[in-house]
């Protein structure tokens, strides 16, 4: 957003994501200019309404058309603090973009995305925001991800103590370690993450609850607490040979592919990622992105069911990715302890048929069926309860669980969705958080 | 194919776009590749006493993306040695002997005027065109439009003219004036050949807001210049038609001012111009551009059934009336055609609040009593896809006035129409009203309640 991330926290210099090359450059001043004029500035804008966080869409464009980036930023901002990452991360193609007029017409919608990335890129930094006096009032939140990195930078700005605990070493959450790089690479997250701290947020990385610090003790150390914990670790895949090298969880290959430095697929010819969401997407087109010959999404349903996003599955089409439906994985063949073919059976809605459909020889399996929960780490914190499904059960409206001091947003609540989304829980809990503290014309939300 | 040529005032040119003295028509070359292309005639650069011009000279309005809505320059007359434009003028005018070649003049003493006009004459271009119209620089020394604004100068200058020229001559006409038909008549009265407006406008382009100090910058500063380019259109072509339908100017018009395609040049025509000139355009996008408008305007004959140019030349004049002329008894409303909506409400904004407040959301009720067929298809529709909203306006037809605003902000080709509802089939105009002594309306001052 201003001039790169700082010194503060450490990436490798050499990772695997920048092999990847970004969808689209930014547009130069010139191009943003003749973008935006190209808007309407509809009235009662069907962008706006959209927008999860109800950005006022026209009216940045228009501050970027008169050439008023920093206001246009400003615009961004108030509504969604992490307009900077939302601008590359959001699918714009099922939000703004897909309800523009135009779009509603046959013509090309306005580039909102870009648009927005351009405003915070080149006007984020001249941003004064309205900070309030101290309150003496602080708040805890676990996990430095978007949900509470929204949440902890409008509080600081309501004058509150913030303090982040983030268990990894660095900021950001899945957007610093599962972003498809094209969208956005890792530094872009920390860089962020650090325009959160300037707004008066504090960020503790390494800290692990329930090991360096209890949930009694956040308890006891703040006046409220927020939970942006997301999700857990990669399922596993439950078929014998599941847990052979070679075979990897898709949040796990992903964070390796953007934050470590000895991830390669120089070895891999033929992969196979399992599932049909947005992650096993993501992780199918970087695949064939990054230069394996062969890359294999093997789904258990029909192309019809799957959750991804059909602009996403037609992406990873055009990436070359070879789409299998109406198949499960029955068996992991093992050589010397590593995955080398999968034996391959027919699926009937999900559900195996007993027919064989033949042997895949596979190099690397990737693993996206989904995310295990955070029931024990949520359930440490007294009256907060999860429901069926494992999600924090939570006022949507304000975001507080069972316990009156805590509240909660994101992944964890809603079971992974946008960054946007989680943007968006994560200020209102803010906003609730600000009416606990400080009971002003709204009634008590706890 | 329609005849496209003309005879303007004794000029006789393949067509009727001629370049108009600016820096297109600085020198010979330029003029020749220009003949080249199509133009049918060419106004040199405004000839004179050597002068000395400074640098930056241009400055632009862009809009909305769209660069050069409006030029503004402060370039003097031509900066080249008189001997090699005469020269040059004799070579064109030899090479091509068809097209229309007009010296533009500016001096300042009788002596100079006759010395000038003969020298002129002596290249065989076909007419003259005396420039009483330049609003900066040269008007300062006398010259320009300070003839131009001082119709009784103007008449003597114009005289001494008359009576050494023999070829045809054409006034040029400056629109920074109150009245334009005094300048007009006083040429008529001096017996010039033909008119040609307009010049260009008094304007200052802009300020650099990082130096304040206004634009295009000389160095520590600006001076005022002269506006051409799009915007000043619809300046220039009510001054032409102004002069048009005045029964005491019976010359011909060269029409000046943004024409920049041949829609443009067709509008000029229409109301009395019988040739048009063209200098912002070219300067934009260079002498090609008169390709299309030779096909554009052929075209445009061809589908009006019209043999030639000449035919269209006046045609739109009985229809520019003074406001007092206008039918009061027409009327017409807005239409939304639900089909082609795409739901900007753009629409909707600039009624309610620069207009008149008669277009509504979908989901807004109709007062009972008022006519808008459409409030209820938008509440029948609004009500059947609550998935997709239903986002087509309607339109209050008791409340609407007739503005147009809402079809000219409206994205979307001839999604709102204007539809005729006349208030009573006869005509009746103000003047009428006057004349009958109908002409008082309630509502005034004298309707007042007295003050407490």
């Amino acid at each position: 957003m201003t001039g790169g991330m700082s010194n503060k926290y450490q990436l490798p210099r050499v990772r695997l994501e920048n092999d990847l090359v970004a969808k689209y450059p930014a547009y130069d001043a010139g191009e943003a200019l003749s973008e935006a004029a190209r808007c309407l500035y509809c009235y009662d804008a069907p962008c706006t309404v959209a927008c999860p966080t109800s950005i006022d869409i026209p009216e940045f464009i228009r501050r970027i058309a008169t050439e008023n980036v920093v206001g246009a930023a400003d615009t961004i901002l108030t509504a969604n603090l992490l307009g900077a990452s939302c601008a590359r991360v959001c699918p714009v193609e099922v939000l703004c973009e897909g309800s523009c007029v135009y779009t509603g017409w046959g013509r090309k919608p306005i580039e909102i995305g870009r648009l927005q990335r351009y405003a915070t890129d080149n006007g984020a930094g001249d941003v004064s925001f309205d900070k309030q006096p101290p309150t003496g009032f602080s708040v805890g939140l676990v996990g430095a991800g978007p949900a509470s990195l929204a949440c902890a930078g409008r509080l600081a700005l309501l004058g509150h103590g913030a303090v982040i605990y983030e268990k990894s070493d660095i900021p950001g959450g899945l957007n610093a370690t599962g972003i498809a790089p094209y969208k956005m690479q890792a530094p872009g997250a920390i860089e962020e993450a650090e325009f959160v701290e300037s707004l008066g947020v504090s960020i503790e990385t390494g800290v692990a609850i329930g090991e360096d610090i209890t949930p009694e003790e956040l308890l006891e150390k703040h006046d409220a607490i927020f939970l942006g914990v997301g999700l857990g670790g990669d399922s596993s895949l439950e078929v014998r040979g599941g847990d052979a090298d070679g075979v990897i969880g898709a949040v796990e290959w992903i964070r390796g592919l953007k934050t470590g430095d000895t991830m390669s697929v120089h070895h891999v010819k033929s992969a196979a990622v399992i599932g049909g969401g947005n992650t096993a997407l993501d992780a199918a087109r970087e695949l064939a992105q990054l230069g394996v010959e062969e890359v294999r999404l093997l789904y258990r349903r029909t192309v019809d069911r799957m959750p991804g996003y059909s602009h996403e599955l037609a992406g990873a089409r055009r990436d070359s990715v070879i789409v299998v439906t109406d198949t499960l994985v029955e068996e992991v063949v093992v050589e010397d302890g590593k995955a080398v073919a999968l034996k391959l059976v027919r699926a009937d809605n999900g559900q195996p048929t007993g027919e064989n459909t033949g042997i895949l020889p596979v190099d690397l399996v990737v693993v996206a069926t989904g995310q295990a929960r955070m029931r024990d780490l949520i359930e440490s914190f007294p009256s907060v309860e999860v429901d069926g499904k494992g999600h924090i059960v939570t006022d949507p409206a304000s975001g507080v669980t069972g316990n009156r001091l805590i509240f909660a947003g994101g992944d964890a609540c809603n079971g992974g969705k946008e960054v946007v989304n989680a943007v968006d829980e994560g200020q209102r809990a803010a906003r609730a958080i600000h009416e606990l503290l400080i009971p002003g014309k709204q009634k008590e939300s706890a | 194919m329609p005849d496209l040529s003309i005879d303007f005032a004794g000029i006789k040119s393949p067509n009727p776009f001629w370049l108009g003295s600016a820096p297109p028509t600085n020198s010979g070359d330029q003029i020749m590749r220009a003949f080249d292309e199509g133009w049918g005639g060419a106004v040199w650069k405004t000839l004179g006493n050597p002068i000395v011009n400074v640098s930056s000279r241009l400055g632009a309005v862009d809009y909305s993306g769209s660069k050069m809505l409006g030029l503004n320059n402060i370039e003097l007359i031509t900066d080249r040695p008189l001997e090699v434009n005469l020269r040059e003028m004799t070579e064109v005018k030899k090479r091509y002997p068809d097209h229309a070649v007009i010296a533009s003049l500016m001096v300042e003493t009788r002596e100079e005027w006759d010395e000038l006009i003969k020298r002129s004459e002596d290249t065989g271009c076909d007419g003259l065109e005396l420039n009483f119209g330049c609003p900066h620089g040269m008007c300062e020394r006398g010259m320009g439009s300070a003839v131009g604004q001082e119709p009784r100068v103007l008449e003597e200058l114009v005289h001494w003219v008359m009576e050494t020229a023999s070829i045809p001559v054409i006034v040029k006409l400056t629109p920074n004036i109150g009245d334009i038909t005094e300048p007009g008549l006083a040429a008529c009265k001096a017996g010039a050949d033909a008119i040609s407006l307009i010049n260009t406008v008094q304007s200052l382009i802009g300020v650099d807001l990082d130096l304040l100090v206004p634009l295009p910058r000389v160095a520590d500063g600006s001076t005022h210049g002269g506006y051409c380019g799009p915007a000043v259109k619809p300046i220039a072509l009510r001054m032409v038609g102004v002069l048009a339908r005045d029964p005491r100017i019976n010359i011909p018009l060269s029409g000046i001012g943004g024409i920049s395609d041949w829609r443009d040049a067709a509008e000029f025509i229409a109301l009395g111009a019988g040739s048009v000139q063209v200098a912002t355009a070219v300067m934009h996008h260079g002498f090609r551009i008169v390709r299309d408008m030779i096909d554009g305007l052929d075209n445009y004959l061809a589908e009006k059934k019209m043999k030639s140019v000449n035919e269209l030349v006046g045609k739109a004049v009985p229809g520019f009336k003074e406001w007092g002329e206008l039918d009061l008894n027409y009327h017409v409303v807005a239409e939304i055609d639900d089909n082609s909506c795409i739901g900007c409400q753009l629409c909707v904004v600039a009624c309610h609040d620069g207009a008149h407040q008669c277009i509504h959301q979908p989901g807004v009720a109709a007062v009972p009593g008022h006519v808008a067929p459409m409030a209820e298809i938008a509440a029948t529709r609004a009500s059947r896809s609550a998935a997709e909203p239903y986002r087509v306006p309607w339109v209050d037809e008791t409340e609407c006035v007739g503005c147009n605003l809402c079809s000219l902000v409206c994205p979307v080709d001839g999604c709102i129409t204007m539809a005729e509802r006349r208030r009573y089939p006869e005509k009746e105009t103000w003047n009428e009203r006057v004349a009958s002594g109908g002409a008082e309306i309630p509502g005034g001052i004298k309707d007042l309640p007295p003050r407490s």
